[in-house]
């Protein structure tokens, strides 16, 4: 069966103020959405982080754009599995911070990990990964066999 | 004394609030020298923060890096609107020595509180 191209709700966010209740909308739309995503499956919707990501598809790639806002490279981690892709890590929470009077904490701490299943094949020795700004992207270069291929139509 | 920093839903009508926003997750921590506030942008870079200080608030507009999306979209759940926050200032803070740092998409900024409001010890003689 084909992939379903998820429809895409249009933005809402008009008023900056209000930014903080359609996050929680978004969290709950997630809720309802996801046992339906055939593409991608967001695991432990519950748990406290689960990163913002995108998935496109070109020619010879596939490219996973992740937001990790305040990471260090090393805390994470991309990895491939039968036709999946993992990137999971943990953000530790700066200590210096400890005994200080909190205001406000909108950021999540701790570990998080997103699941994508990819729609064709990879290959893995050739994933590349780059991490700027704040945003992950993994770029994923498909096999021969799954690169789109045009067939000649004789007619005889 | 309630001495908080303050987010201000206020309804604007400057050219900012016209196009879309998305405010930043922020964390804020108060220290007894002052107060650090860390807001999420990933995507943004130095060269497109800006945050200004206007009589007792403090805006910060986050605009990002628009990177040419590769092929077709599959999947999406990032939102790829720029960011902007009001905040109310305490004014016990000393805005003229404000700092900002900007990292991995992580704006943290560097309030102090003004000397005067600092506890001080006084000396006996």
């Amino acid at each position: 069966m084909t992939n379903l191209i998820r429809w895409q709700r249009p933005d809402i966010a008009i008023w900056p103020g209000f930014g903080r209740l359609t996050d929680i909308r978004d969290e709950i739309d997630r809720l309802f959405e996801s046992p339906f995503a055939e593409l991608a499956n967001s695991s432990r919707l519950l748990s406290g982080w689960t990163p913002a990501l995108d998935l496109y598809e070109e020619k010879d790639n596939f490219v996973v754009k992740a937001e990790l806002p305040g990471m260090k490279r090393e805390e994470i981690e991309v990895s491939l599995h039968e036709g999946s892709l993992s990137i999971s890590g943990e953000r530790k929470s700066e200590e210096k911070y400890e005994s200080a009077e909190v205001h406000r904490t909108e950021r999540f701490f701790g570990r998080f990990q997103r699941t994508v299943t990819l729609p064709s094949a990879v290959a893995a020795d050739k994933v590349k990964a780059q991490y700027r700004d704040g945003i992950l992207t993994v770029t994923l270069p498909k096999t021969e066999e799954s690169k789109p291929k045009s067939i000649d139509v004789t007619v005889k | 004394m309630n001495t908080t920093v303050q987010e201000e839903v206020r309804p604007t009508v400057d050219r900012a609030a016209r196009q879309e926003f998305v405010a930043p997750k922020v964390n804020i921590f108060e220290t007894k020298d002052g107060y650090v506030l860390e807001a999420e942008m990933p995507g943004v870079t130095k060269e497109g923060l800006e945050v200004t200080i206007e009589g007792n608030e403090i805006t910060i507009i986050g605009r990002r890096q628009t990177d040419a999306t590769p092929g077709e979209l599959l999947f999406r759940e990032r939102r790829l609107a720029d960011y902007h926050r009001v905040f109310e200032l305490d004014p016990a803070m000393d805005t003229a020595k404000v700092s900002a740092r900007m990292e991995q998409g992580v704006l943290t900024l560097t309030l102090p509180k003004s000397e005067k409001i600092k506890p001080r010890k006084i000396a006996v003689d």
